[in-house]
């Protein structure tokens, strides 16, 4: 196939469309979490959904993505409460906490999968590859949940971007300045559960925490202004949703969500090298021409001296 | 017989993990088992396709190679700059990726159950014994995971010192002549070795659990390292042996259930403990008060 008719074939579009739309707005909200610290918060929110789906299809007794996603996003809200509270109330530091919950709601979300396995509810095969995601089985509709939700995210980022912004750097200058931090933080972490629970079917849970923190590190080595880091980090995301789209379609049988992923590092790795004054080789660069005035000043002055 | 062997199992993954997850939690980096556990993906693939058989100790050889290069990479981009978190979050989500990619390129044709080579179930631990010179030795699984647990018992109480002074005062060991990055190396070695290790017959859900988990509740019941170190083991066990007793009874899966008791645990000492629990900080909060009216 070649791009021509990757273009044109409706389905192919809608999926590149919705890859589109992830990575632009896990991009945008990856940034806040990746300078607040909170990278991993995708990974162990991705992990949280298990029990989530695993209750849902309890209650429900359906396959239906949309109970799963409600299930899902319930779970990440109880996770993030969860978090909150340990880092609040004890000496926990924040890493313990997320490793904490994510191991102990995947461990209960196992126990709930061996329950539904010997249960009446008989075949439980549906849902550990919804945790795996599949883009091929992604339908206009969801596309269209992806598009709204994106929406959603870029606009609150932009509304709330200072307060986002002193958040991120100063949160005790914020409080002082009489702002609802706490609010403030629960609605950061609610945002970024509205990313992962929309990405959790494109590319997988284990997968969703990467397109959360790789676009904002790389955007991270360009600049030094918050702004300019939150647009590029959204068009590092997009680039590498529809890179990978685009590779996985023009080669069989490769899933698109771990060539998102790769994408993803690939922009990294380019970041890393290139980037104008923070990347390796402006550094190494900057290194030869400071050694070479160096040893010119040095001859230079030798030769003062000695005539 | 064999419900000794799976509680033992669990008690000696939980034993060797804790006592390192002390390390982890003093250096902020508890999520490295994690991501080791999910980055092992592409080296055992590759052990796979290069060797062709399913044997494992090939396969435990790629995991350890692939862990060392995760432990590798995080360390390169995190002195390049990158935070702790976002350079873990990083590197073990693309080496994930590029095993996920590597497996639907090269094993469509051959019959590579992900599930059941890669992440072992502790219920199976009895039946795949260990036979020297014809003698049955007990569980492979005992022998793996055991001689970890005395490695790293044994390194840990001879570099106790060094250990301890590397993760709270990294700077100051550097002044007192001690090699750091010696020392991160061979923590984060024991970490990968004790991982790959332990979920080849476990699973992997329990090595991450017991990596955090009790290590965390000791964190809270103690403000010595070494007794820390002690207090993590004696949860790590007894969540082992209260799993394994209410996956009996209700008939689940034995790693999630120890996960789960680990879990109840920690709770309990979130709420109680005696120094930096919730319900004793408020009892002390208000006795403080009724004394001050």
């Amino acid at each position: 196939m070649n791009l021509l008719d990757i273009m044109t074939d409706p389905n192919t579009r809608w999926i590149l469309l919705g890859t589109m739309f992830l990575g632009l707005s896990s991009g945008v909200i990856g940034s806040f979490a990746y300078l607040r610290k909170q990278s991993l918060l995708g990974d162990t929110l991705a992990h949280a959904a298990l029990p989530g789906i695993c209750i849902a299809f309890m209650l429900t007794g359906v396959k239906s993505t949309s109970f799963f996603l409600i299930g899902a996003a319930l779970a990440g809200l109880a996770a993030v409460f969860l978090i909150s509270v340990l880092t609040r109330y004890s000496k926990i530091k924040q890493d313990a906490a997320l490793g904490i919950v994510l191991s102990s709601f995947f461990g209960f979300g196992i126990v709930m999968l061996t329950q539904i396995q010997q249960s009446e509810y008989g075949n439980q095969s549906g849902l550990d590859t919804f945790l795996f995601g599949q883009t091929a089985s992604m339908v206009m509709s969801d596309v269209y949940m992806m598009m709204a939700v994106s929406f959603i995210l870029i606009f609150t980022c932009t509304l709330f971007f200072k307060e986002f912004k002193l958040l991120s750097f100063d949160p005790g200058f914020a409080k002082g300045m009489g702002l609802p931090v706490v609010f403030l933080d629960y609605f950061i972490m609610m945002l970024i559960v509205a990313a992962v629970v929309i990405g959790i079917q494109a590319v997988g849970v284990v997968l969703m925490a990467s397109l959360l923190i790789t676009p904002a590190v790389s955007a991270r080595y360009w600049t030094e202004r918050l702004h300019i880091m939150v647009i590029l980090s959204g068009i590092f995301g997009m680039l590498s949703g529809v890179s990978g789209t685009l590779i996985s379609t023009s080669v069989n049988n490769l899933p698109t969500g771990p060539l998102i992923v790769l994408s993803a590092t690939a922009w990294f790795f380019f970041s890393l090298l290139f980037a104008p004054k923070r990347g390796v080789l402006s550094s190494v660069w900057r290194r030869v021409s400071l050694k070479k005035n160096h040893s010119l000043e040095q001859e230079r002055r030798k030769g003062r001296y000695t005539s | 017989m064999n419900d000794f062997w799976i509680i033992l199992v669990g008690a000696l993954v939980a034993g060797s993990c804790s006592v390192l997850g002390c390390f982890l939690i003093v250096r902020k980096m508890t999520l490295i088992g994690d991501a080791i556990s999910h980055s092992v993906l592409p080296g055992i693939v590759l052990a796979f396709l290069l060797t062709g058989t399913r044997d494992s100790v090939p396969m435990l050889v790629g995991a350890a190679a692939l862990g060392l290069l995760t432990v590798f990479l995080i360390q390169l981009f995190q002195s390049s700059g990158v935070q702790a978190d976002a350079a873990i979050g990083i590197v073990f989500t693309s080496l994930f990726a590029a095993g996920i990619v590597l497996v639907s390129l090269y094993t469509q044709q051959i019959d590579f159950d992900l599930e059941h080579v890669l992440y072992g179930e502790i219920a199976y631990t009895p039946w795949n014994t260990l036979t020297i010179g014809g003698i049955e030795a007990g569980p492979k699984a005992v022998w793996i995971v055991g001689s970890c647990f005395i490695l790293n018992l044994i390194l840990i109480f001879v570099f106790f010192k060094q250990f301890k002074l590397v993760s709270f005062d990294p700077a100051l060991a550097a002044a007192m002549g001690i090699p750091v990055l010696l020392f991160h190396y061979v923590l984060m070695s024991l970490i990968s070795m004790t991982t790959v290790a332990s979920f080849d017959s476990v699973g992997s859900i329990l090595v991450v659990g017991m990596l955090i988990i009790p290590a965390a509740t000791a964190y809270l019941l103690s403000d010595r390292l070494s007794g820390m170190i002690k207090v993590s083991i004696v949860v790590g066990v007894l969540s082992s042996v209260i799993g394994y007793y209410s996956a009996t009874i209700l008939d689940a899966s034995i790693s999630g259930c120890m996960v789960g008791s680990a879990a109840s645990l920690f709770c309990l000492a979130f709420l109680f403990s005696p120094t930096h629990g919730l319900v004793s900080r408020l009892l002390k909060r208000r006795k403080s008060k009724e004394r001050y009216a």
